[in-house]
């Protein structure tokens, strides 16, 4: 990666944080150092002339999807690159996990060496990287003891699942159960492809069958089923299921759609960093066609309020 | 400042999309600072008559204010009589270039027709705009699979036509990796930024491709226009570069065509 180093600032010691948000102030001087502004475009690019009618800083962001695919040779290295691009846009907290490389039906010493990774990554963020346990349901034990490992007796705040087996099974009834006795939410690739899943991919409707045998959990539908015209109809009667707007195109649409169909408080951002951009992700959200109270709410409202039993059992302030 | 190289006014077939009205788009366009759009038309890429369809285009960039919208009219080398739309794009509606769909008007790149479209557009110094990508290919409809272009047979196009101008849309998640270096050597080709994904995107892609060669673009109204806004913000670029990918690159294009 050739990186424009020329007069490019370090944001971490520029960027002041008034109440957990990013100021205008620290972003414009940011920006000014930057040398951005002047190449920028009027309604969401801090601006030294005037004040901006509506800034990408001026919300506060919490991304729900997030790994460590990102050049550097370790889990340090990586999230500190990672933090210096999430400083550019605004972006607050982020949730990462899988480590690297990954494997669709990992072993479970795999997942144990993932999580490592993502707990080395979360220790070194001081507070800005979250971390959701990985786990493999066809190893139903072990993916017990690695729940108990990372989130009842580590720093984790979650479950993510991805694509090892379908939601749908019954063995990943006692995961959940384990989940819900711990207050931790269960993040969920779903994906509709009409090109062909993989054989242990899930569908948006898988989790919500799922979702209906644990109507006490918390459940994230990832990239909102992929094909988010159908994904979204799919969980639309599942009301502990979030839609998750990460990992597809910035197709025009999707965040209004999904908070017609759902409602605010069941749609959240997420990128899908390294491989997809914040910025790609964030423009979903800000460039929709929705009100501003819904914004907010998907941008970390609703993320903060799933998270803040799980938080107030850690004691980890919000 | 900036050029966006890559919208398309009109409607998708398969979908309401939030700016796909004039009015609408154009707002969209002004509060994200663009201030020189180069419009296609959705029409045409399913549309059969496609003079109807470049008369609408023109129609409607006459709406928005002077040089807001420039159009770039589609041409069908599949359908009969395609040299006339050619040279209505050229020679009576006086556009800057035409825009190609080769995925979806059925023919492969290969194709000698399409060598001779490629001819006669550097003859005439109509920039080429080929669409490689309008739409995730897991996510089309079931009933209208279309597969990205295989651009294998650009590099051998180009050379043959030093003076020929391409431009890729949605292009950065098709062409990667030593294709692109190819295309980069083999000719004036450019790319436009709306399909490129990653943290820090632009960033990277600069490592492989000279800034001279990216271009703005949004596919917007499909797509949301500040992602491709917030793009240039992530990879926090030194302002010539930004310049030069913002509008620079692009209007060096058009001047271009116009001393031709």
């Amino acid at each position: 990666m050739v990186l424009e180093t020329m007069r490019v600032i370090d944001w971490k010691r520029t960027m002041q944080f008034r109440n957990g948000r990013i100021t205008r102030r620290a972003v414009l001087i940011g920006a000014a150092q930057a040398g951005v502004a002047a190449s920028v475009p009027s309604r969401y690019q801090p601006s030294l002339a005037a004040e901006p009618s509506a800034s990408l800083h001026e919300y506060l962001v919490w991304d729900v999807h997030g790994h460590l695919n990102t050049p550097g040779d370790t889990p340090r290295e990586r999230i500190d690159n990672l933090l210096k691009f999430a400083d550019r846009m605004g972006i607050e907290r982020v949730i990462v996990f899988m480590g690297y490389p990954w494997a669709y039906d990992p072993s479970p010493d795999d997942v144990r060496r993932q999580n490592d990774q993502v707990l080395q990554a979360v220790k070194r963020s001081r507070g800005r990287a979250f971390g959701f346990a990985y786990l493999n349901p066809k190893h139903t034990e072990e993916s017990l003891d690695e729940l108990d490992r990372c989130v009842r007796d580590g720093p984790m705040v979650g479950v993510k699942l991805w694509v090892a087996i379908r939601c749908r099974e019954k063995c990943l009834d006692p995961i959940v159960r384990r989940a819900v006795q711990l207050k931790a939410p269960v993040l969920q690739h779903t994906w509709y492809k009409i090109t062909g899943n993989l054989p242990g991919e899930s569908t948006a409707a898988d989790l919500a069958s799922l979702a209906a045998r644990h109507p006490t959990a918390s459940f994230i539908a990832a990239h909102a089923g992929g094909d988010w015209e159908r994904g979204i109809r799919a969980i639309r009667s599942a009301t502990n299921v979030t839609a998750e707007i990460s990992g597809g195109d910035p197709t025009a649409g999707v965040v209004k759609m999904a908070v017609r169909e759902l409602g605010a408080e069941r749609v959240m951002y997420g990128s899908d960093f390294a491989g997809r951009s914040f910025a790609s992700q964030l423009a979903k959200v800000l460039g929709a066609d929705v009100p501003e109270n819904a914004k907010r709410l998907i941008l970390a409202g609703n993320i903060k309020r799933m998270l803040a039993p799980i938080f107030a059992a850690k004691g980890i302030p919000l | 400042m900036i050029i966006d190289v890559n919208v398309s006014l009109s409607r998708w077939p398969f979908r309401r999309l939030p700016c796909d009205e004039l009015p609408r788009l154009i707002e969209k366009l002004r509060d994200c600072g663009v201030t020189e759009a180069w419009a296609g038309s959705f029409d045409g890429v399913l549309h059969k008559d496609i003079g109807g369809v470049n008369a609408r285009l023109i129609d409607d960039c006459r709406k928005s204010r002077p040089g807001l919208l420039r159009p770039f009219g589609s041409v069908n080398p599949t359908l009969p009589d395609w040299r006339e739309d050619l040279r209505r794009c050229h020679e009576d509606y006086r556009m800057p270039g035409i825009r190609l769909h080769p995925a979806y008007h059925g023919y492969r790149l290969d194709d000698p027709v399409f060598a001779e479209l490629l001819t006669q557009a550097q003859r005439r110094g109509l920039i080429v705009q080929l669409v490689v990508r309008i739409e995730d290919p897991r996510m089309q409809h079931p009933l209208m699979r279309v597969p990205d272009v295989d651009t294998k047979p650009l590099p051998g196009l180009l050379a043959a036509r030093p003076e020929l101008s391409l431009v890729l849309l949605g292009a950065l998640q098709t062409v990667r990796g030593e294709a692109i270096t190819q295309l980069i050597r083999a000719g004036e080709v450019y790319f436009e930024i709306s399909m490129l994904e990653g943290v820090g995107g632009i960033s990277s892609l600069l490592g492989r491709v000279p800034g001279d060669r990216i271009l703005f673009g949004s596919h917007c109204p499909f797509f949301v226009l500040e992602s491709a806004t917030f793009k240039l913000q992530e990879s926090r670029l030194l302002p010539a570069r930004a310049n030069a990918i913002t509008h620079q690159n692009a209007r060096r294009l058009l001047t271009g065509v116009a001393a031709t």
